[in-house]
């Protein structure tokens, strides 16, 4: 039996900002994991992947991260995931500040 | 200190205009992510956890007014006004924009400033001793010939892709306040019958495979110096392994070599190198050197320091840890703390960075320094003005009287933002500070030094600490590896990993539980942690973490 496949977004860094991106089921980029695309099949998940390297213009370094599903939609399956997700800790910075 | 000559600001001008160009034809698509990544980190420009991050080399750590002003102004303007002052003398900036770096760039030059080889396969910001010039127990200023290899080393055209990055530190004091065993090449220097001279360590480092330097030479002539380091860069530039990067530092390769064969290489090398120094570069040191005479030193500097110091309790508990002994009488070493309880190691704010300097020009010969322990020193202080300076310090929040002790923690960003680590240092360090604040212990433990990386590549230097923390990703969750007596002295040692790790949650009570056995197992408060844990060994403390027997009890 093969592993079942973990639920995943694409994720990158904003080219201009640095800021932590989604991609979204619609092409874009969000600030927000609530808005990004959850795949639930891994071709699929490749071909996004290849879709957002051909958007270098816009991201840097996409990849595909794990996710799971909570009340308010994915959720980071990782810590390292919901560091990037909120911002750090020793300050009220990044997402965190925007929300 | 060194001022840019006219050659400097050019060149410095011309490679920020360069990145300008740079920057401006990845936003417009003319250079793709692979070929731009190379040419932003040649300039310093990281991409991080959520940001872009710019570190922004402090040559020896040495700094005037000026310069600490424009780092605060660089804070405010682009950042969000703050900077982190590291374990390498740099500051890093967390928060920059793209479009904004190349401004950045522009006004660190104009301060004599900039960012080249801060990051990449090349010789890197060059250490040195942060109470260079002003210890009493110097045998000569370090700064001069850390200078000569700043200019040698900037843009060397056979060194600008090494196998690996490569650091050197220098030390002109017998205490070595550098870390120098911990560099790829430490240079102690050292007088014998009254010479000068140079003791040459080479290969050492932290990260995966922590290394103690060993003794290439044991004593070059300053003439020799620069020839001399060329012949080992030009050696490792050979030998060093390009085909796995974890083993492509010189340290791996002269543990695989051996030293007494990379000293036969180094030698023959500098047999031929040495005939094309034509003793131009003794020339510029000369010029260097005398950048870096002593400040003009005010008589009766001590005036009136005794009685302040007798009267004022807080203010003498402040000179007890924070200052330290001048080699001019009536002088001081201020160190500056940056590690106020439950603050973040080595950040200042730019409201902070500007008391820094105001009181550095008007108190303190103009002079500031930024320790790899990541705290600020003003180097020369008429004894005069401690209690001013004390009260200044105060009102800013930059008067913790914890030098040297337990809360003086290093701490690496770690994965608050650091896109190589593998957990968070800050938060632990935050709250070991302020627990042992709690508990009002920390003078009663004394001299303690604890240091946390948040990954393998140790740039908390945890391996040195005499209580060392790596933080590692086990299982999906943060988990943190004790490690006891460590030392980052003249007498550098490798600590031993104390037995598992212990979880977020687990490792402050485990620290507190180290240090409470070491209270109870010192024979009087003279005998530090370290020369406790020297007479007893590993057991006693890995029952205190792990109960007797138990070790695998907290094993997360």
């Amino acid at each position: 039996m093969p592993r079942p496949f973990t639920p995943k977004v694409v994720t990158a860094s904003a080219l201009l900002e640095g800021d932590v991106v989604y991609m979204t089921p619609d092409n874009r980029w969000s600030r927000y994991l609530a808005e990004a695309e959850v795949i639930e099949y891994e071709p699929h998940a490749q071909i996004r992947l290849l879709d957002a390297e051909m958007q270098p213009d816009q991201v840097v370094g996409p990849y595909l991260a794990d996710v799971r599903f909570g009340a308010n939609g994915p959720e980071p399956a990782h810590f390292r995931e919901a560091f990037r997700m909120k911002g750090p800790s020793n300050y009220a910075h990044g997402k965190q500040e925007q929300a | 200190m060194y001022h840019y000559n006219a050659f400097d600001r050019a060149f410095v001008a011309e490679r920020s205009a360069q990145f300008r160009a740079q920057v401006e034809r990845r936003i417009d698509g003319s250079l793709t992510e692979k070929e731009f990544k190379p040419l932003r980190l040649m300039n310093g420009l990281y991409l991080q956890l959520h940001a872009y991050m710019l570190r922004v080399a402090i040559p020896y750590g040495t700094l005037n007014s000026a310069q600490m002003l424009q780092l605060a102004m660089i804070a405010e303007r682009w950042d969000k006004g703050y900077g982190h002052f590291t374990t390498r003398q740099n500051i890093q900036y967390n928060w920059p924009k793209l479009r904004d770096v190349p401004d950045i760039l522009d006004a660190l030059a104009e301060v004599g400033l900039h960012a080249i080889q801060t990051s990449g396969n090349t010789i890197r910001n060059v250490t040195a001793d942060h109470f260079a010039g002003a210890a009493a127990d110097e045998v000569a200023d370090p700064r001069p010939m850390a200078e000569l290899i700043r200019q040698w080393s900037t843009d060397h055209p056979e060194f600008q892709f090494l196998p690996r990055k490569f650091k050197i530190a220098v030390t002109g004091s017998p205490n070595d306040r550098a870390v120098t065993a911990a560099h790829d090449i430490g240079l102690r220097i050292i007088s014998r019958g009254g010479d000068i001279g140079y003791c040459v360590l080479v290969g050492g480092g932290l990260g995966r495979t922590p290394m103690i330097g060993k003794v290439l030479a044991d004593f070059v002539p300053e003439a020799d110096v620069l020839p001399y380091l060329e012949s080992i860069v030009a050696v490792y530039n050979l030998l060093g392994r390009r085909d796995n990067k974890y083993k492509a530092r010189i340290k791996i390769t002269v543990h695989e070599t051996g030293i007494d064969e990379i000293r036969r290489l180094v030698e023959r090398e500098f047999t031929a190198r040495k005939v094309a120094f034509t003793g131009i570069d003794q020339e510029w040191l000369a010029g260097i050197r005398a950048q870096f005479a002593p400040p003009v030193f005010e008589r009766d500097a001590a005036a009136a320091f005794n009685a302040t110091y007798a009267a004022q309790p807080a203010f003498r508990a402040f000179v007890d840890t924070n200052v330290a002994e001048h080699r001019q009488p009536g002088y001081a070493i201020v160190s500056i703390s940056l590690k106020s309880h439950g603050a973040t190691p080595g950040d200042a704010t730019a409201a902070q960075m500007r008391v820094m300097a105001d009181l550095a020009k008007t108190y303190a010969h103009d002079e500031l320094r930024i320790s790899h322990e990541q705290n600020v020193i003003l180097p020369h202080v008429p004894k005069r003005h401690l209690a001013t300076i004390h009260a200044a310090l105060h009102r800013a929040d930059l008067a913790t009287a914890n030098i040297g002790l337990i809360s003086d923690i290093i701490a690496c960003p770690g994965m608050d933002y650091c896109a190589l680590a593998t957990a968070r240092s800050i938060p632990i360090a935050q709250e070991i500070a302020t627990r042992f604040e709690a508990l009002k212990v920390e003078h009663d433990v004394g001299p303690l030094k604890i240091k946390i990386s948040g990954c393998i590549n140790a740039c908390g230097h945890h391996h040195v600490g005499h209580i060392g923390i790596l933080g590692l990703d086990r299982a999906g969750a943060e988990n943190y590896q004790i490690t006891l007596g460590g030392d980052g002295t003249e007498d550098a040692v490798i600590g031993a990993r104390a037995g598992p790790g212990f979880g977020a949650r687990e490792i402050v009570p485990a620290v507190e539980r180290l240090v409470f056995a070491y209270l109870d197992l010192r024979t009087s408060p003279e005998e530090t942690f370290l020369d406790t844990y020297r007479r007893l060994g590993m057991a006693p403390f890995k029952a205190a973490l792990y109960g007797r027997g138990e070790a695998s009890v907290n094993a997360a």
